[in-house]
């Protein structure tokens, strides 16, 4: 693996794999002393054009832990101010010794684009609408760890509510949820599902009250506010209407059924619902195995080749 | 050109094996008169299943002992990333401080001592041991650090080149030859 760019570039084997190394950097996580010396001497820069919390916490954090120099970078305090281009910011970075780019812009495509003007590796840390290839990644760790199946969610039924159309997250997660077996029902307005779901293989429910009884994983998406710039023909009240996580609904939830969201939480528009209400909410359990998975990212781009035939003795 | 087919040796049978853990478990016991302080670490894979062995092995000659037994993952201690692929194998499994433990290390092969070199840097972040002791089944030479292990099954001279592999059905040693892979 040379990049993490998309949820396609990676077949259900190498993700499978990659879990199970996230379930190693785990193990490192619940430890007094949290830090292992794997990636001593690489340096990571985390280069963000759009706001995050949490995912460029996680992303350095991740990369302390390995032991990995981190360099930061955010696009409201740098030269790009001055009128620099994305390119000579990259070759400019890449000039001081950066070993992997962990990237986020508006535009899709961003991060494929940078791996045309450097050596390095790059993670895509979320590209406009297309991908957020670590969420997925993520989320599937978060989901096969709780139900104790490791490799598969064949018979699991995984409900994605709300803005899929403007969602990263949704894209990549449906791509791996599915091509691990789940079903997944994207439940939206028409206003809010991608104008073409053809070759997804997904059904669609038009409110969340059609499937919150018997999934076994309710996925809610956040109100995209600052990406719908097009008129929309549903108003907020009506979304959270059909749409928005009541306290009335929560308790609809069955027994073993797990509650996620990505983050940032929107409280009162999609979550209606104090989610630590929520018996089954795994939303802070998802941050948590972020740094995991991240962890799991970037020591294989930069930490070497990793064969998953653990053979008996003969090592020394 | 003549073919030569490598020639896999039977160095340690079945029986062989089970008298050397007996016996190293007896050097455990006679070594650490305060058998409360000493834990059992097995290098994961190839000597987590040594370890479980010497652990019932101790257990069984001082009845009344119960020894912890761990183990320990070297894959993100290791010096060699760029030379070797990684081996996935199961994750550190440590339940208990190691402060003030005297640790028994058990791997079945020591060869060059990195992957010894790797697990001392890992244990120490699970605690500050009293002290660490190495048991090995097989002891092949060919250091390239200053390490020696303290319990023994079996030392076997080895061309650099030769392969061994141990597990609970013997140790068998295979001669590479030459301008073979």
């Amino acid at each position: 693996m040379n990049h993490l760019l998309s949820t396609h570039d990676l077949s259900i084997d190498e993700i499978v794999q990659l879990l199970e190394l996230a379930d190693h950097m785990a193990e490192i996580n619940s430890r007094a002393v949290p830090k292992v010396p794997a990636l001593r001497g690489k340096t990571i820069a985390s280069v963000f054009f759009e706001d995050s919390t949490r995912t460029r916490l996680s992303f350095e954090t991740a990369a302390k832990r390995l032991s990995a120099e981190v360099m930061t970078f955010s696009a409201s305090t740098s030269s790009v101010n001055k009128g620099e281009s994305l390119r000579d910011t990259i070759e400019t970075l890449t000039a001081m010794g950066v070993h992997a780019f962990v990237v986020r812009h508006k535009s899709s495509g961003v991060p494929k684009q940078i791996t045309q003007w450097t050596n390095a590796a790059v993670v895509n840390a979320g590209d406009g609408w297309h991908q957020h290839p670590t969420q997925a990644m993520l989320d599937a760790y978060t989901i096969t760890r709780n139900f104790g199946d490791k490799e598969s969610m064949a018979g699991r039924t995984i409900a994605i509510v709300g803005d899929i159309k403007h969602s990263r997250v949704a894209r990549s997660n449906v791509d791996v949820f599915t091509r691990m077996g789940a079903n997944v029902v994207l439940v939206a307005p028409d206003a809010l599902l991608p104008s073409s779901i053809e070759g997804w293989n997904v059904s669609t429910a038009s409110s969340i009250d059609e499937v919150v009884g018997h999934v076994d994983v309710l996925y809610m998406l956040r109100m995209q506010r600052e990406r719908m710039d097009e008129s929309l023909v549903i108003s907020l009240k009506e979304y959270t209407d059909l749409y928005a996580l009541t306290e009335e609904r929560a308790a609809r939830l069955a027994p073993h059924a797990l509650l996620m969201h990505p983050g940032p939480i929107n409280r009162g528009v999609e979550m209606q619902v104090d989610p630590s209400e929520v018996p089954g909410s795994r939303i802070l359990q998802q941050v948590a195995n972020g740094i995991s998975v991240r962890m799991a990212v970037l020591f294989s781009l930069l930490g070497g080749e990793i064969s998953p035939a653990a053979t008996l003795g003969g090592e020394a | 050109m003549s073919i030569v087919f490598p020639s896999r040796t039977e160095i340690l049978a079945t029986a062989d094996i089970d008298r050397a853990i007996k016996r190293i478990s007896h050097e455990i016991v006679e070594r650490n008169t305060e058998l409360s302080h000493v834990v059992i670490v097995g290098m994961q894979t190839g000597g987590t299943w040594i370890a479980e062995r010497l652990a019932k092995g101790v257990q069984q000659i001082e009845p009344s002992s119960s020894v912890p037994l761990g183990a320990v993952d070297i894959s993100m201690y290791r010096d060699d990333f760029s030379l070797r692929p990684i081996v996935l194998s199961a994750p550190t499994d440590i339940p208990f401080d190691l402060t003030e433990k005297t640790v028994v290390l058990v791997d079945d092969v020591l060869f060059t001592g990195r992957t010894v070199r790797a697990a001392l840097e890992a244990l120490n972040d699970h605690g500050r041991p009293r002290a660490v002791q190495l048991a090995v089944m097989v002891d092949r030479g060919h250091r390239e650090l200053p390490i020696r292990p303290d319990y023994v099954g079996k030392n076997i001279p080895t061309h650099f080149s030769d392969e061994i592999s141990v597990g609970p059905d013997g140790v068998f040693v295979t001669v590479v030859e030459k301008g073979q892979a």
